[in-house]
């Protein structure tokens, strides 16, 4: 496997430039740049509010930016809605997990992408297929047709994964896949990524708070301090060591500011 | 055991590989009540039958009245109008909302086929259609309110509710109106035949029911109600969603107000009080056929029964001669009996002792 990023000469799948989202007096993102290269895993972290999920959410329609513009292979988009983006390819998978309570566990992995047959629902089909899903991704659940309420956070969470991960998706954003997760059920997304990066045509957005993780599996880091991007560097190139002392020193500074002021 | 088996019985709710076997007929008869008993519709269903065989059987020794063609069609017509606006409660109820004006569209559409029809000579099927349409652009106005201005369903549809019920009065000066002759050719199959509400609530009550349980409308309807936040981050559209149900209800009420007239032949001001009787009767329909007021979830088929159960005892207290006045003490009661029963029924079944 070589990790030939592509410059220059082949587009990126994602672009996204000078992104700024303002809500009313806030400001959540300031001028943000970022590239993601085909089959790329691209780790996205920072601290709490740093805006991350704000750039998520711009990423995948359910949010539009202030200002700035999104290119997507080299073609500038708009995104419209969630059904628009991910007519193009893109599929979230949100902090909040986006799961209805009292729909069954094949009913929320098929959310808004129904099988149908004369208009009604194929739930055998769709049955079948969330068990496949599920069965493959080595996630074990009593049965699909369990209410989500009934499951664990890990088991939400797994549904969650697996719904976007077999949606065709060629760009997949992952808001902190690991934040309910056990050890195992961790080890298990963390292997489901690197499965997708071996299946070199998908490239996927992952924000996580555990730096370690983070940099065992994706090709390059993004830091994201109070709306601006202040690192891009790939793995090789950076450490647990340097991010979290980078986040630390942000806070140190915010501290003494608030010190002075005092 | 196979592996599909053990899935089914884990499905099912059974210890994996316990049960059935060795157990035989009893076993089946325990797991078969079990079934029944986990039904949403459970509890109202136990109440339908029990009400039944009070007034059927053990009420009616020594009268014939209840089994009687027309005491049964007396019942189908208090039972049919409930069930069809509950049906339509239930839509929206699931999908966190509630309309309180499908009363008064009830009373308003029979006025606006007396008008268009005796005042703009509008011929008598369009008159029709274009009553439904009125509940269509009723259900319309709601959700404007409701969805794209933000306030709660509950004041909105109160709102637009009061609006109607003053404009009938307004316009004809309080009094009833006759229908016109033009419509009852049509009227019969609507309303005035005899069994014609029980046969429209039969056929729209399967029709919901598949629309709720087999469509992409009920599912999105049950995600909207359930989490709205997270259905719009998997892209449906919720305002759509609301926007339809509530559109459904004002045309369910219309339709259902067309009925009430064909049947009595009048469009009745009074109807504006009445009018906020069957709104209050479809909305305890549906709560008590297990419909949960804070969304999320519900059933038609519940709402089916629930409004069997008011109809029966409307009729039934009737039929045993008690006089109106203690009648409404009797059903409040009865109401919040029901309620009870479903809660408790709810508790056993959430708390896995029928499991």
């Amino acid at each position: 496997m070589s990790a030939d990023m592509p410059d220059g000469g082949v587009p990126d799948v994602l672009r996204v430039e000078h992104i700024s989202k303002r809500f009313g007096a806030v400001t959540a993102l300031v001028d943000v740049n970022m590239h993601l290269a085909r089959g790329e895993v691209l780790g996205l972290i920072g601290d709490n509010g740093a805006g991350k999920s704000t750039l998520l959410k711009i990423l995948c329609g359910f949010q539009q930016p202030t200002s700035g513009r999104i290119l997507l292979h080299g073609q500038e988009v708009a995104f419209k809605s969630v059904d628009h983006a991910r007519s193009l390819g893109i599929d979230a998978v949100y902090q909040d997990l986006a799961l209805i309570n009292q729909l069954s566990v094949y009913h929320n992995m098929f959310l808004n992408r129904e099988r149908t047959r004369l208009r009604l629902l194929s739930n055998r089909a769709m049955r079948k297929q969330a068990r496949e899903y599920l069965e493959r991704m080595g996630v074990h659940i009593p049965s699909v047709d369990a209410d989500v309420a009934s499951l664990s956070g890990g088991q939400r969470q797994s549904i969650a994964v697996a719904r976007s991960v077999y949606s065709d998706a060629k760009i997949l954003l992952l808001d902190e896949p690991l934040a309910a997760m056990g050890v195992k059920e961790g080890a298990m997304i963390l292997d489901l990524v690197r499965d997708i990066k071996r299946r070199g045509d998908v490239s996927v957005i992952i924000i996580a708070h555990n730096y370690g993780q983070v940099l065992e599996v994706c090709d390059r880091v993004n830091l994201l301090q109070q709306g601006v991007i202040t690192l891009d560097k790939r793995k090789e190139e950076t450490s647990v060591g340097e991010l979290t002392n980078l986040v630390v020193a942000e806070y140190r500074k915010a501290l003494e500011a608030r010190q002075r002021s005092a | 055991m196979s592996e599909t088996a053990q899935r089914a019985d884990i499905a099912a709710g059974r210890p994996p590989g316990g049960g059935v076997r060795g157990n035989g007929g009893l076993g089946r008869l325990r797991e078969a009540g079990i079934f029944v008993l986990r039904q949403r519709e459970a509890t109202i269903f136990v109440v339908a039958v029990l009400l039944t065989i009070y007034f059927g059987f053990i009420n009616s020794i020594g009268r014939s009245t209840f089994w009687t063609k027309t005491d049964l069609i007396n019942l189908t017509q208090y039972w049919g109008p409930i069930i069809i606006i509950a049906l339509a409660e239930v839509l929206l109820l699931i999908c966190g909302e509630i309309d309180l004006s499908v009363g008064w569209t009830y009373a308003f559409a029979p006025f606006l086929m007396y008008f268009l029809i005796t005042d703009y000579s509008v011929p008598g099927i369009l008159a029709i259609i274009l009553c439904l349409v009125f509940g269509l652009v009723v259900g319309w106005v709601n959700a404007f309110f409701t969805v794209t201005l933000g306030l709660p369903s509950f004041i909105t549809t109160l709102g637009t509710g009061f609006i109607l019920a003053g404009v009938i009065l307004t316009t004809n000066n309080g009094e009833q109106a006759t229908i016109p002759p033009q419509v009852l050719g049509i009227g019969h199959w609507i309303g005035q035949y005899a069994w014609a509400d029980i046969v429209w609530a039969v056929i729209l009550t399967v029709a919901c029911h598949i629309l709720l349980r087999r469509t992409r409308w009920g599912l999105h309807t049950i995600a909207v109600g359930g989490n709205a936040l997270g259905a719009a981050e998997a892209g449906v559209n919720v305002a759509r969603i609301k926007y339809g149900n509530f559109m459904i209800a004002g045309i369910f009420g219309a339709f259902v107000g067309l009925q009430n007239a064909f049947q009595s032949s009048i469009a009745d001001t009074f109807s504006g009080s009445a009018g906020f009787q069957i709104m209050f009767y479809a909305v305890a329909a549906a709560v008590i056929g297990g419909t949960a007021m804070l969304g999320g979830s519900g059933t038609m088929i519940g709402a089916f029964l629930g409004a069997y159960v008011l109809a029966i005892l409307e009729d039934g207290f009737a039929v045993i001669g008690v006089s109106a006045y203690p009648l409404t003490i009797f059903y409040g009661a009865a109401i919040l009996l029901a309620m009870v029963l479903s809660v408790q029924f709810a508790r056993l079944r959430g708390e896995g002792k029928v499991r």
